[in-house]
């Protein structure tokens, strides 16, 4: 499911009535640019000089108080209506409806941290059932970023030390973006995550799993898989090959890496462990210093069970 | 109207060839060669901040990092911003044009304090040298410098505001000048309402750099101090706000569009009736509405925050306040179009650029009220339509009508003609490259494409490709518009003092103009767009 093709179309009910207001200026502007630019080529063509005819305006007139009239009215009218259409809906994207679950998420550079009711944390993935309001309170533990989810033409910056808030109502099932529009640093343009619709039913199946899961014990290897698909290290690294914004983890245990300061290391248990708490210490050469620090984030059982599951990448 | 005066070839000394010598421009204290100095420095700069734009174009030709790095690309994009708002589009008309023609026009033989001016253009170059030391750590900010980011990044900020600070004083002493000179210079005769519009625009400009400036040179010090002494003005961890930057930032930089804008409507109002041979319609409503906007701009700042997390109350006020600027800029080109009607239509180069300005900045224009309707901001806001919108307004609407003034006061300032083959060849290439990639940035940012990205997702690619191919389009156009510049210079026929029969002031003066500008001042009887009427 969440290879479906990531949508665009309004994907709530508030998202098609932003969209009849954007319609709704769209005509209005239309129509005045038709109706100023058609004049204005009118004019060119109709009183261009010609050769031979004397040089001199056909008409002096200066001023023409209904003309003036109409041209501040009309256009006073129509911006009055574009600001009343758009105040009406805008108070439908502020307005959290009643028994909207909550969601806590905090921006970092560069990666969104979601936390579900059950205290469970995820990773640039959050996942919602169709048709149920949610909340996204938002903070962030840096500088500002712009959390924007361009299906549900919603979007609202993430503040250090204070919090706002975004809702919305999913209409259908699917994958959809989330990015970051508040410019926030190197890594500002990969700062993208996923917001996952389900059917009621399977999402609150997949609810309850997760919530056992997180309680179950795992073999080491097992337990660092989970924990890199729950940190959302796979956006960036591959465990095939394939190299993604970052190197690929494949063969990469006890390998020699060759270092932007072109010194050279091995990826041992120390390399992976610094990697993963102060990425900005050293990058590989041809990567962009872009991957975000899991300080705090991460558990330091959960290190030894990533650098465990690294190691099965052969 | 040729002007009796046939330049005689045995030419007096004007302005340019009186004295000789690197040191007579340094120290000069004639307002038109310190105008002069001006545009080239500025000139320069908006061919180097070209070239950033071309790069930043050139990286998204294709989705992933093929060119540069994102530390690069941000440092493009901001160097970008940074060297066009504050080393090109805010000074230059004012500073350039508007330093060589504001005493021609008003009949005065310099600004009101000439030592003052030049104190000014030190001032300027002086900022852009410190402006030029931050390179060695190119910020990476953005031109808007939001904390905390600004206030944390390794990049030269500090230095960089530094002379920006030093740009804003430059600023602030020429608007002062300048309000000094209409105020007190104009010839015997010439009343509020004779006075030329670009001098009404001017006035207004100068306003707002008066009052508006010294907020952003407070905030930029107040930035200097967080990054130098760790105050936390702006550091929530130290009880401080980041939105209060963004308060202070755009309660000048919005203001500030209209000292990138008004100065180009006044260019507009001058060229439209010459080359309709049409007195201009509605004389006074466009004088008013300029001071209209200029008071209007300070109450609109909060449209820069809809979605920052300001409170609901203040987005509501700033949207509505937005749209009360909407009327009066719309009746300016109203009246532009009204005094075309039944004139006698020349489609000089001058001309020409000053119709793309109408039909761009309108364009600019017109998608301003879906960013400052709430309900489409949201979505739109910190997307490529707001890129798109603000290139309309300011490269469509600014940069067209410093265009349509260059070519149309290039023969006062050189003495001589364009080659108008080449202009007109270069303008089409410019119209074309603008729109083919500035209009499809609108549709991008419907789709959701964010700005200030180095990479993006594949399905945005094709939209990338055709922008990056008309930026190059464009960036030939205006090659050869340089190339015209500087060839004509000495190639270009020699220009009589008024090859456009215009009725303003400085056409009546030798061109170049003499150093003292006027033999005698002269006396006005009348508005400079008293045009003949033929009956039909
Ligand atoms: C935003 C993208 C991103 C995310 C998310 C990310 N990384 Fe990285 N990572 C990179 C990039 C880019 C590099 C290479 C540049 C560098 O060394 O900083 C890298 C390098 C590494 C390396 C060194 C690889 C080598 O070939 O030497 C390791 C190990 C690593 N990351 C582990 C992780 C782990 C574990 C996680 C999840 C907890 C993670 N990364 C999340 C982008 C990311
Ligand atoms: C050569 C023609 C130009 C090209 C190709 C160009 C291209 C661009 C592009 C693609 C961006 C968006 C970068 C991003 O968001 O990632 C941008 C931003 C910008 N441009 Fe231009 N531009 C040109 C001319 C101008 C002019 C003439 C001005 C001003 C008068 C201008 C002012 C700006 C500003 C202020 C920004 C915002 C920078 C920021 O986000 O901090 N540009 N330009
Ligand atoms: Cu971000
Ligand atoms: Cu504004």
């Amino acid at each position: 499911m969440s290879s479906a093709p990531t949508a665009f179309g309004a994907a709530s009910h508030v998202a098609s009535e932003v969209d009849n207001v954007f319609i709704f200026i769209l005509v209005i502007t239309a129509f005045f640019f038709v109706a100023t630019q058609g004049t204005l080529i009118y004019f060119v063509i109709r009183y261009r000089h010609r050769k031979g005819r004397p040089d001199v305006a056909t008409s002096s007139v200066i001023t023409n108080r209904i003309l003036e009239g109409i041209w501040i009215g009309v256009p006073s009218i129509a911006v009055a209506a574009i600001f009343f259409y758009g105040y009406t809906v805008w108070e439908d994207i502020r307005t959290v409806p009643k028994g909207a679950e909550e969601i806590n998420v905090t921006a970092r550079q560069w990666l969104y941290q979601f936390q579900y009711p059950d205290g469970r944390k995820s990773i640039n993935e959050v996942r919602v059932p169709v048709g149920q309001a949610v909340e996204f309170n938002l903070t962030s533990a840096d500088v500002l970023h712009g959390f924007y989810l361009p299906a549900f033409r919603i979007k609202q910056d993430a503040v250090p030390g204070r919090y706002t808030y975004v809702w919305l109502r999913a209409s259908d099932p699917g994958s959809y973006d989330i990015f970051c529009t508040q410019y926030c640093g190197v890594g500002h343009s990969q700062m993208r995550a996923k917001l996952i619709v389900m059917p009621p039913a399977r999402y609150r199946q997949w609810y309850r799993q997760e919530t056992a899961k997180a309680e179950k014990v795992l073999p080491l290897a097992d337990k660092g898989k989970a924990v890199v698909q729950r940190l959302g290290c796979l956006a960036c690294h591959s465990t095939d090959g394939t190299v993604k914004v970052g190197p690929t983890w494949k063969n990469l245990y006890e390998s020699r890496v060759l270092l932007e300061n072109g010194k050279t290391v091995i990826a041992d248990d120390n390399y992976i462990r610094t990697k993963i708490l102060n990425p900005a210490a050293t990058t590989v050469k041809g990567f962009p210093k872009v991957m975000p620090t899991f300080k705090g984030i991460i558990k330091d059982d959960e290190i030894t069970a990533v650098i465990a599951y690294i190691k099965t990448l052969k | 109207m040729i002007n009796g005066l046939i330049m005689n070839e045995t030419s007096e000394p004007n302005y340019l060839t009186e004295t000789r010598g690197l040191s007579s421009w340094i120290f000069t204290l004639d307002h038109k060669r310190i105008g002069i100095m001006y545009l080239c420095i500025i000139l320069f700069f908006f061919l180097v901040g070209g070239v950033f734009g071309l790069l930043v174009r050139l990286e998204l030709l294709k989705p992933n990092n093929w060119l540069m790095s994102n530390q690069t690309y941000n440092e493009m994009f901001t160097l970008h911003g940074v060297i066009m708002i504050f080393l090109f589009v805010i000074p230059v008309i004012p500073s350039a044009l508007g330093n060589f023609f504001i005493p021609l026009l008003i009949g005065a033989r310099d600004v009101a304090f000439p030592r003052l001016n030049l104190f000014s253009v030190w001032l300027f170059g002086a900022g852009v040298l410190v402006v030029i030391a931050s390179f060695s750590h190119p910020i990476d900010t953005g031109w808007t410098f939001y904390t905390p980011y600004s206030a944390r990044t390794a990049a030269a900020v500090t230095i960089l505001v530094g002379g920006i600070f030093l740009m804003g004083m430059s600023t602030i002493l020429t608007a002062l000048n300048f309000i000094v000179t209409i105020h007190r210079l104009r010839a015997p005769g010439m009343t509020w309402h004779r006075l030329p519009l670009f001098i009404w625009s001017m006035y207004a400009t100068s306003i707002i750099n008066v009052i508006a400036t010294p907020v952003v040179g407070m905030t930029f010090m107040l930035l200097m101090a967080e990054r130098l002494f760790g105050i936390g003005f702006f550091d929530p961890a130290k009880g401080g706000d980041p939105l209060l930057f963004q308060h202070f930032f755009w309660f000048y930089s919005h203001p500030a569009v209209y000292v990138m804008i008004l100065p180009a409507m006044g260019i507009i109002s001058e060229i439209i009736p010459v080359f309709s041979r049409k007195p201009i319609f509605g004389y006074r409503a466009i004088a008013y509405s300029s001071m209209a906007i200029a008071f209007s701009g300070f109450l609109v700042w909060g449209h820069h925050m809809f979605v920052a997390g300001m409170s609901n109350a203040a987005d509501i006020f700033f949207s509505f306040f937005t749209f009360s600027v909407a009327v009066p800029t719309g009746i300016k080109v109203f009246n532009w179009i009204a005094t075309m009607y039944k004139g006698s239509i020349h489609l000089d180069t001058p001309m020409i650029y000053a119709l793309t300005f109408i039909f761009s900045f309108v364009i600019g224009g017109l998608t301003g009220p879906f960013l400052g309707a709430l309900a489409t901001d949201v979505p739109l806001h910190d997307t490529y339509f707001v890129v798109a919108h603000f290139h309309y307004t300011m490269m469509g609407g600014t940069v067209m009508g410093l265009f349509a003034g260059l070519h149309y006061w290039y023969p006062k300032m050189t003495g001589r003609m364009l080659n108008e083959k080449v202009a007109k060849l270069a303008w089409a290439l410019i119209f074309v490259g603008f729109f083919v990639t500035f209009f499809n940035m609108f549709i991008l940012g419907f789709r959701g494409m964010p700005r200030r990205w180095a990479t993006y997702p594949p399905r945005f690619q094709t939209q990338h490709i055709i922008s990056t191919v008309g930026s190059w389009i464009l960036a030939a156009g205006i090659v050869i518009m340089f190339y015209n510049f500087i060839r004509c210079l000495k190639k270009g026929e020699k220009a009589p003092p008024n090859p456009w029969g215009a009725k303003t002031l400085e056409w009546q003066v030798p061109s170049p103009p003499p150093t003292g500008n006027f033999t005698e001042i002269p006396v006005i009887t009348d508005w400079p767009y008293s045009y003949p009427k033929r009956d039909e």
